[in-house]
């Protein structure tokens, strides 16, 4: 299992829009990719469950990612993290 | 004459008559099916109708009133295509043996249900999103396509609540302004008529009993007006007709150069004073931001604004911009503005006190952090840095040397920096006087018409005893302007005012005589002052 840690900056927090396109592209990796922060957690995969955790600015979430494309999966998410929230 | 107070979303006045609108009632009834794989095809079959249904929306949106508005629809499609939306609805339909309808409303209940719980106003709004696409899909079930509500006369639409999807369908040519009696400021339908440029109102008791009367939307009292009396109607229709002549004339001059009649082109920028005015100096048009007020990172803060946290803002503007000038003011604290954590000493003169740039170079650790804020930001567009309250060559050498060592240290850690003009404002008398050695050593001045002219005249701004003999036209001080564009011409030095003198109308044309490079003014003035460029010569100087 891969892992990483990240604080929101964007000023919505997990917004609709990039959490959508989030959750169209962890679909390709066969590994399962999950967000927990603010007591919840959800597969990166479902948009109305991450929008349901609430994740606003300055909240700290983990990413992990745990299956065979492991590696590949939580790099390209963290950057995806970085660039959108 | 009746009148109701609500909120304003868009200034503006609309005069019509009220066209009520209900959603056609969607009484959505159980029904028990027994051929459920029958009725999960028909629930695949509708949802995918929706989705190319949200798609057009998306398309035609996109078209109207731009990206980012049109970015709602694109959400509703990804929320549709939602896994557990849609094991939810499947299961309903399987287990519960109910038709496609039911499983489809009471799924889009539950979902919006959990949003509306929510402690965030952001999220909370999600749950009409969630409405809207059961609704979709549920409207596509029954089979009703998507209908025009309005008919041949323009009116003013009143409406419980109004859908972002509905907002988009209607036909914008038939819409005189929106009443609701739901929806916050925030909502997606809010910002639409913010960006069609309709007059709207929201908090407003509607029923059907407004459909066909006389109203009048006023957005700036944030009032309806329903059956006004003849001297009302009257008032209002001069109102309404001075706005139009305005914003004609206004948007005719959108995407026109900032060229006089004899050639010469004026760089014509905003004044901003928080990353949220960009949008304003986008739809006025501006060539680019002449003054960019950073105090508001320090003034909204307990302690002192990180790097990090400049970095970003910075950034977003010069990115918002795309290459267009940003010329960001460094630290204007003291005198007027105070802020706690710098424990700044009480003054009995703060105006010619301990401000701006002397304290930055009193206390050299603020100052570097915001320069390097400043340079990581020129990576990502096209920055100026201008320093404010210079009153001699030695503090301009000062800040330039200080600049090029934050330069160096960020060269060494290999993080990217842009090109960046340097410029002090001229803004004390002294500044004028020596604006020929000061040319020398910057790309350009902007000269700050508030504090030079209270400086010029010995005129405490904050006194109001005195408001009657503080003449901004005084011709000290528009000598001493002319002063400064003589000498920073002659060492090639680009000059702009960045005071309110600088959209005070009735001097346009004079200070493009005098050779002014540059006018930066707020963004609402940028048009009235494109239309005097245009209009004028600057001739030979």
């Amino acid at each position: 299992m891969k892992s990483f840690n990240y604080v929101i900056q964007d000023e919505v927090g997990i917004h609709a829009r990039p959490a959508g396109i989030l959750a169209k592209a962890v679909k390709k990796y066969s590994s399962k990719i999950t967000i927990s922060g603010n007591g919840k957690s959800a597969d990166a995969g479902k948009l109305m469950a991450v929008m349901s955790m609430g994740i606003k600015k300055g909240m700290e979430v983990t990413v992990t990612a745990e299956g065979e494309d492991e590696d590949t999966a939580i790099a390209e998410t963290e950057k995806f993290f970085k660039e959108n929230f | 004459m009746e009148k109701f107070e609500g909120k304003s979303i868009l200034k503006g006045v609309a005069i019509g008559k009220i066209h009520y609108y209900s959603k056609g009632e969607q009484v959505v009834q159980r029904v028990s099916v027994e051929d459920t794989g029958a009725e999960l095809q028909r629930f695949e079959a509708a949802k995918e109708k929706a989705l190319e249904q949200l798609h057009e929306l998306y398309e035609k949106a996109l078209r109207e009133v731009g990206e980012v508005n049109a970015a709602i629809f694109d959400v509703h499609a990804m929320m549709l295509e939602d896994d557990d939306f849609n094991d939810s609805i499947r299961n309903a339909i399987e287990s519960q043996k109910v038709n496609a309808e039911y499983a489809v409303a009471t799924t889009g209940d539950n979902f919006a249900r959990m949003f509306e719980e929510m402690d965030d106003e952001y999220f909370q709004a999600r749950s009409a999103d969630i409405k809207d696409i059961s609704e979709r899909v549920v409207s596509v079930l029954h089979g009703a396509g998507a209908k025009n509500a309005l008919g041949d006369e323009p009116v003013i639409l009143a409406a419980k609540d109004l859908a972002p999807s509905e907002t988009v369908q209607m036909d914008k040519s038939k819409l005189l302004g929106f009443v609701t009696e739901f929806g916050s400021s925030n909502s997606h339908t809010a910002i639409l008529a913010r960006t069609m440029n309709i007059p709207a109102l929201i908090g407003i008791p509607v029923d059907e009993s407004l459909e066909g009367r006389t109203a009048i939307i006023d957005g700036v009292t944030a009032a309806l007006i329903l059956d006004p009396d003849e001297e009302t109607l009257k008032l209002y229709q001069e109102k309404k007709q001075e706005e139009e002549r305005q914003r004609e004339l206004l948007q005719e001059l959108k995407g026109k150069e900032d060229v006089t009649l004899d050639g010469k082109h004026i760089r014509l920028y905003a004044n901003i004073g928080s990353v949220g005015d960009t949008a304003k100096v986008l739809a006025n048009d501006a060539d680019g931001i002449g003054l960019f007020r950073s105090e508001f990172l320090y003034l909204e803060k307990s302690d002192y604004p990180t790097e990090e946290e400049q970095f970003q803002a910075y950034k977003t503007v010069a990115q918002n911009m795309a290459g267009k000038k940003v010329i960001i003011r460094t630290l204007d604290i003291g005198a007027d503005k105070q802020v706690d954590y710098f424990n700044l000493d009480h003054e009995e003169n703060p105006a010619m006190g301990y401000r701006a740039i002397r304290i930055c170079l009193d206390r050299e650790d603020i100052f570097r952090t915001q320069l390097r804020a400043i340079l990581r930001a020129s990576a990502y567009g096209n920055i100026g840095i201008m320093y404010p309250m210079i009153i001699s060559v030695d503090e301009v050498k000062k800040c330039k040397e200080i600049l090029a060592q934050v330069r160096e240290e960020l060269a060494n850690q290999g993080i990217p920096v842009g090109d960046v003009e340097q410029g002090v404002m001229i803004e004390t008398p002294a500044a004028v006087m020596i604006s020929d050695l000061l040319a020398g050593e910057v790309d350009f001045f902007s000269i700050g018409t508030n504090d030079l002219t209270q400086y010029t005249l010995a005129i405490d701004r904050q006194n109001a005893k005195l408001d009657s003999i503080y003449d901004s036209h005084h011709p000290a001080v528009l000598r001493m302007i002319r002063m400064v564009v003589e000498n920073s011409h002659k060492c090639g030095c680009w000059v702009g005012i960045c005071g309110e003198l600088g959209a005070d109308t009735t001097l346009t044309v004079d200070f493009l005589r005098m050779g002014i490079d540059e006018l930066s003014v707020t963004p609402a003035s940028v048009l009235p002052i494109r239309k005097i460029i245009r209009e004028s010569v600057a001739g030979e100087n």
